[in-house]
C-alpha cells in the first residue's frame, strides 16, 4: 500500500472515529449517571439526521442547524422524561426494556414517517468544499472533524470540572440518593445529561452522514452499538475514554475495510468490547467498581 | 375461596388440549383455506419455544442475555445445510458451489433439528466460559456482540462455500405437515418445564434471587450458570432451524439485532419468569401484528380520507402499545405466576359475587 492511500485511509479513520467519538460520550455520561445502557442513543442520532434533511429542505443550513440541534436535544429530554423518569426506581433490567422499546418505537416511527427507503443526506455546501494536497484529497468535514471533537471534548470537560451543574453531575454519578439528599434536584442533572450528550449526537450524524450520504431507519442501531463499545474501551463513565475508544474503533474499522475484511469490521467491534470485558472489565480509563451486596 | 382440585384441573387442561388438537387438525386438513391462520400460528409457536428459552435465562436464572438471534441462526443454517435436497443444492450454491463434504450431507429433519440445537448448545458452551462472569447488562451487551459476530462469519466470503454468503439459503423443504411444527415446539417447552421443576431449576431460581445466599447454600454459581445457558441455546437452536424450516429461505439478514428484540419483548409481554406467559405473548404478538393490519390500509370515513392511516402505522401502534405495557405493567400479563385453572375459577367467582353485590345495591337503591 502507497503511501498516499495510508494517509488517506488514515484520514478517513480518524474522521470516522471523530463521530464515534461524540455519539460515545452521550453513552458513556448516561451510563455514568444512571447505569442504563441507554440503546435509544443510536436511533436519537438517526432522528437528528432525518431532521436535518426535511429542515435544509425548507431553509438554509444556516437557520437549519440550530434547529435541528433544538429539536434533537427536545428528543433525547422528552424520551427520558417519558420512558425513563417513571422507572427511576425500578430494577435494572426494566430500565434497559424500556430503552430496548424505545428504540424500537424510534425506528418504527421513522419507517412510518419516512419510509424505509434510504434519503439523501443533504450536503452542507462548506463541509463538503473537497480540496487537495498533492494527491490526496479529502472533503472538508474529514479535516474539520478531529479538531471538532477534541474541541468539543475540552468544552465539555470544563463545564464538568468547572462549573457548578457539572459538579451535579459528578455528584450524581457517585451517588445518587446522597446527592439528592444534599440538594441537588438530580432530574434536572439528568435531564442536562441527556440534553448534552443529544447535542453531542447531532454533531456526531451531521459529521457521520455528510459522509455517508443517506440516512434510513436503521442507519443508527449498528454506529449505536458500535459507540457503546467505545464507551466501554474507554471505561464506562470516562470522557476523554469515550473519545479514545471511538478514535480506535474508527481506524480500526477503516484498517480492516482497507485490508480488504470489509465484513469483518462489525464484528471487529464485538470482538474488542469482549476482549476488552474479559481483562480489563473497568476498560482503559474506568474506576474501579466493587460489588456492593 | 373455593379451589378446583387436582382432578378437575387435569380434566379441563385435557379438555383445552383436545380442543387445540382438534381445531389444528381441522385446519392442518384444510389448508388450502386457513393456510393464513396457520401460518400466524406456526409462527408464534416456534416463537413460543425461544421465548420461553430466554424466559428459562432471564426470568429464571437472572441472565440478561440478548444473544438469541446468533443462536437461532446456528440452528437455521445447520438445518437448512442438511434438508435441502441433494439434487437442489447446486441451483442453490450457484455463485460459489457448495463445499465437498456437504454437497451429499443430509439428514432428516428431526435429526437436523437436534443437531443444530447441540450445535448451538456447544456454541453457547464455548461462549459461556467468558462471558458468564460478567454482570447484567455487560452481559446482555456482550451476549449481543456474540450474536453479531456469529453473523458476521455467516456472511464472511471464508464461508461462501457452507453457507452461501449474502445470498443466504433457499429451497429449504417445509414442514410435511404443520402438526409436526406444533408438536415440535410444544415436546420441546415441555422439557424445558421439565427442567426448570427440576432440583436445577430451583438452583437457577435461587441464583436469580441472590447469589451470593445461593453459593452460601452451595451452589455452584457458574456450574449452573453455564448449565442454564447452554439448555437455553440448544433450544433456541432448535426454534431457530424451525424458522428456517418455516420461512423456507433464509440469510444473515434474517437474524438480526431486531429478532432478539422481539423475542425479548414477547417475554416482557407476557411477563419475566412465567412460562404460560412467554408462550401466550408469543400468539398475542404475533398475531397482533396481524390483526393491526387494518392500520396500514387507508381509511375512509363518508369519503373523508383519515390521513394517519398508511403502510407501517401498525408497527408504530404495536410499539407504542408494547411501551404501555414495560411503562405501566412492568409486570406484563402474567407477572411471574403461570396461568391456572384456578387462577381463571377464582377469577371468575370474584366477578360473580362483584356482579352479585352490583345488584343488591340496586335493589337497596329501589327501595329508597
Amino acid at each position: 500500500m502507497s503511501g498516499i492511500t495510508l494517509l488517506q485511509h488514515g484520514l478517513t479513520g480518524i474522521s470516522l472515529g471523530g463521530a464515534y467519538a461524540l455519539i460515545a460520550i452521550g453513552y458513556t455520561m448516561v451510563y455514568g449517571i444512571l447505569r442504563l445502557i441507554n440503546f435509544a442513543h443510536g436511533d436519537i442520532f438517526m432522528m437528528a439526521g432525518y431532521f436535518m434533511i426535511f429542515a435544509v429542505a425548507s431553509m438554509p443550513w444556516y437557520l437549519a442547524i440550530p434547529l435541528v440541534m433544538f429539536l434533537t436535544v427536545l428528543l433525547g429530554v422528552t424520551i427520558e422524561r417519558v420512558a425513563y423518569k417513571p422507572l427511576r426506581s425500578a430494577p435494572r433490567m426494566s430500565i434497559m426494556i424500556s430503552a430496548i422499546g424505545v428504540s424500537y418505537l424510534l425506528q418504527n416511527l421513522a419507517t412510518y414517517l419516512f419510509t424505509a427507503l434510504p434519503r439523501g443526506y443533504p450536503e452542507i455546501p462548506f463541509l463538503k468544499k473537497s480540496f487537495h494536497v498533492g494527491e490526496l484529497s479529502a472533503s472538508l468535514v474529514t479535516l474539520i472533524t478531529p479538531f471538532l471533537t477534541i474541541l468539543l471534548t475540552f468544552l465539555l470537560m470544563s463545564l464538568i470540572n468547572h462549573t457548578k451543574l457539572g459538579m451535579a453531575m459528578r455528584a450524581v454519578s457517585k451517588d445518587y440518593e446522597t446527592s439528592q439528599l444534599m440538594g441537588i434536584k438530580i432530574n434536572r442533572v439528568i435531564s442536562a445529561t441527556f440534553a448534552i450528550g443529544s447535542l453531542l449526537a447531532f454533531v456526531g450524524s451531521v459529521l457521520y452522514f455528510t459522509d455517508r450520504m443517506t440516512v434510513f431507519p436503521f442507519s443508527g442501531t449498528l454506529p449505536g452499538l458500535k459507540c457503546f463499545v467505545a464507551a466501554v474501551l474507554g471505561g464506562i463513565g470516562s470522557i476523554p475514554g469515550a473519545v479514545i475508544g471511538g478514535f480506535i474503533l474508527g481506524i480500526g474499522e477503516t484498517a480492516l475495510v482497507a485490508l480488504g475484511y470489509s465484513t469483518f469490521s462489525d464484528a471487529f467491534t464485538f470482538a474488542i468490547l469482549i476482549v476488552m470485558l474479559l481483562f480489563r472489565p473497568t476498560g482503559l480509563f474506568g474506576e474501579k467498581v466493587t460489588d456492593k451486596v | 375461596m373455593k379451589t378446583l382440585d387436582r382432578k378437575a384441573n387435569y380434566i379441563l387442561s385435557a379438555i383445552l388440549a383436545g380442543i387445540a388438537i382438534l381445531v389444528l387438525f381441522y385446519m392442518d386438513s384444510n389448508r388450502a383455506t386457513y393456510s393464513y391462520p396457520l401460518a400466524i400460528l406456526q409462527r408464534s409457536a416456534i416463537y413460543a419455544v425461544v421465548a420461553v428459552a430466554m424466559n428459562l435465562l432471564t426470568g429464571f436464572t437472572g441472565l440478561f442475555s440478548l444473544g438469541q438471534a446468533g443462536f437461532m441462526a446456528i440452528g437455521a443454517y445447520t438445518v437448512a445445510i442438511l434438508t435441502i435436497p441433494v439434487e437442489l443444492r447446486p441451483d442453490v450454491y450457484y455463485i460459489n458451489g457448495i463445499a465437498e463434504p456437504l454437497a451429499q450431507a443430509s439428514a432428516p429433519l428431526w435429526a437436523a433439528l437436534v443437531l443444530g440445537g447441540l450445535l448451538a448448545a456447544f456454541m453457547g458452551f464455548l461462549i459461556g466460559y467468558p462471558v458468564l462472569r460478567l454482570k447484567s447488562d455487560y452481559l446482555a451487551i456482550a451476549t449481543l456482540g456474540f450474536s453479531e459476530i456469529i453473523r458476521a462469519f455467516i456472511a464472511a466470503p471464508l464461508l461462501d462455500r457452507v453457507t452461501n454468503g449474502s445470498y443466504g439459503l433457499k429451497s429449504i423443504p417445509g414442514f410435511s405437515s404443520t402438526l409436526i411444527s406444533f408438536f415440535v415446539a410444544a415436546l420441546c417447552i415441555f422439557l424445558m418445564v421439565l427442567v426448570i421443576r427440576s432440583s436445577y431449576g430451583r438452583a437457577f431460581k435461587a441464583i436469580r434471587e441472590d447469589e451470593v445466599a445461593a453459593e452460601s447454600m452451595g451452589i455452584n454459581l457458574f456450574k449452573h450458570k453455564q448449565m442454564a445457558f447452554v439448555i437455553s441455546c440448544f433450544f433456541t437452536g432448535i426454534s431457530g432451524g424451525m424458522l428456517a424450516v418455516f420461512m423456507r429461505s433464509i440469510d444473515s439478514k434474517t437474524f438480526q439485532i431486531g429478532l432478539t428484540y422481539d423475542i425479548l419483548l414477547i417475554v416482557v409481554l407476557g411477563g419475566i419468569g412465567s412460562i404460560t406467559g412467554s408462550i401466550l405473548g408469543s400468539f398475542l404478538m404475533t398475531a397482533g401484528r396481524e390483526w393491526l393490519r387494518f392500520f396500514d390500509d387507508p381509511l375512509v370515513i363518508g369519503g373523508f380520507n383519515v390521513p394517519l392511516f398508511r403502510s407501517g402505522f401498525r408497527m408504530v401502534i404495536f410499539s407504542l402499545i408494547l411501551m404501555t405495557v414495560v411503562l405501566y405493567y412492568r409486570k406484563g400479563l402474567l407477572g411471574n405466576r403461570e396461568f391456572s385453572w384456578n387462577g381463571i375459577y377464582a377469577f371468575l367467582q370474584r366477578l360473580s359475587q362483584r356482579l352479585k353485590r352490583q345488584k343488591v345495591s340496586k335493589e337497596v337503591g329501589k327501595d329508597d
